[in-house]
């Protein structure tokens, strides 16, 4: 009996949070949820967090969605709020822009000294 | 130097320069206060519930009367809370408008910290989901926010307010009331 406690607790948790949107409603909210950031909890979503905070946010989200707003929409109700801290998935403007356009600028510099290089051997 | 060892060198440096920023960056602490974005913009709409008689509740349109005030996020629940509210009724006693919003709390449980810790608030507003907490761009309790008479934000104080912050949040409000 004692075994199952945590279970108890689990299926509390569970009942507390009931998810209340239609599957494919809920489908988006939970995957937005994936996407945004505790506040309260350093590097965890809000879907993995146990904080209040979390909680509150996903009660957030799953009430835009169901009032019709799209994931974007809600996410940016929140970046609107914290900035683009509150996502995983920043937008690729900006100085995040380097972390993604470097590694193809100097795979472009490789690729043009190894033409190079062989062009040069050729000759 | 030739031209074909700058096309070696150059390529090198940058690469270096990148490695060492990224380094750099993820030697640097993570963020641990997050600034609200909502700092110079006009109050969102609120409407919350008053907590009691004394207190009754807050929506936006209370704060663009005119007045600067300071709008408190705070709950009975919440250490620091405790330790800041010397410093609300310092400024409280200084005239200063108050208002609070309550997170995630209940009246009776607020009741009793205000009869222990003093009560600087004019109004207090119940935030029982957050809400206003997601609203106003707020990650932490406590903080407080500077609302100018027009109900622009115009500062955000993050966490406690220490005895030494009473005389800048004075002059932050001093400078609010010229606008």
């Amino acid at each position: 009996m004692k075994a199952l406690l945590p279970f108890a607790f689990l299926a509390l948790t569970a009942a507390a949070e009931a998810p209340a949107l239609p599957p494919a409603q809920e489908a988006a909210a939970r995957a937005l949820m994936h996407e945004l950031r505790c506040l309260v909890c350093q590097h965890q979503s809000i879907a993995d967090s146990d904080a209040d905070m979390a909680a509150d946010m996903r009660a957030v989200v799953r009430e835009r969605i169901a009032a019709g707003e799209s994931p974007e929409q809600v996410k940016s109700y929140l970046v609107s709020r914290y900035g683009d801290y509150v996502t995983f998935d920043p937008p690729k403007t900006g100085a995040n822009l380097v972390l993604w356009a470097a590694p193809l600028l100097f795979l472009a510099i490789g690729a043009v000294a190894v033409w190079r290089l062989y062009r040069r051997k050729g000759a | 130097m030739t031209a074909r060892r700058i096309a070696l060198i150059v390529p090198l440096l940058m690469f270096l320069g990148f490695v060492a920023l990224a380094v750099y960056r993820m030697g640097e602490p993570q963020q641990r206060v997050i600034a609200s974005k909502m700092v110079g913009k006009p109050v969102p709409a609120m409407d919350l519930v008053g907590m009691d008689e004394l207190h009754p509740g807050l929506n936006d349109g209370d704060l663009r009367q005119g007045t600067v005030t300071l709008v408190n996020l705070f709950a009975s629940w919440c250490a620091p809370c405790r330790v800041e509210a010397p410093q609300l009724k310092a400024l409280a006693d200084k005239g200063v408008v108050i208002h609070g919003i309550a997170v995630r709390d209940t009246p009776q449980n607020i009741t009793a910290f205000l009869k222990d810790h003093g009560d600087p608030f004019r109004r207090i507003g119940m935030d029982p989901n957050s809400k206003a907490v997601l609203n106003l761009g707020a990650s932490g309790l406590p903080e407080t926010f500077l609302i100018d008479g027009k109900g622009i934000i115009r500062k955000q104080y993050i966490g406690q307010i220490r005895p030494e912050q009473v005389a800048e949040i004075l002059k932050d409000i001093e400078e609010a009331k010229g606008s």
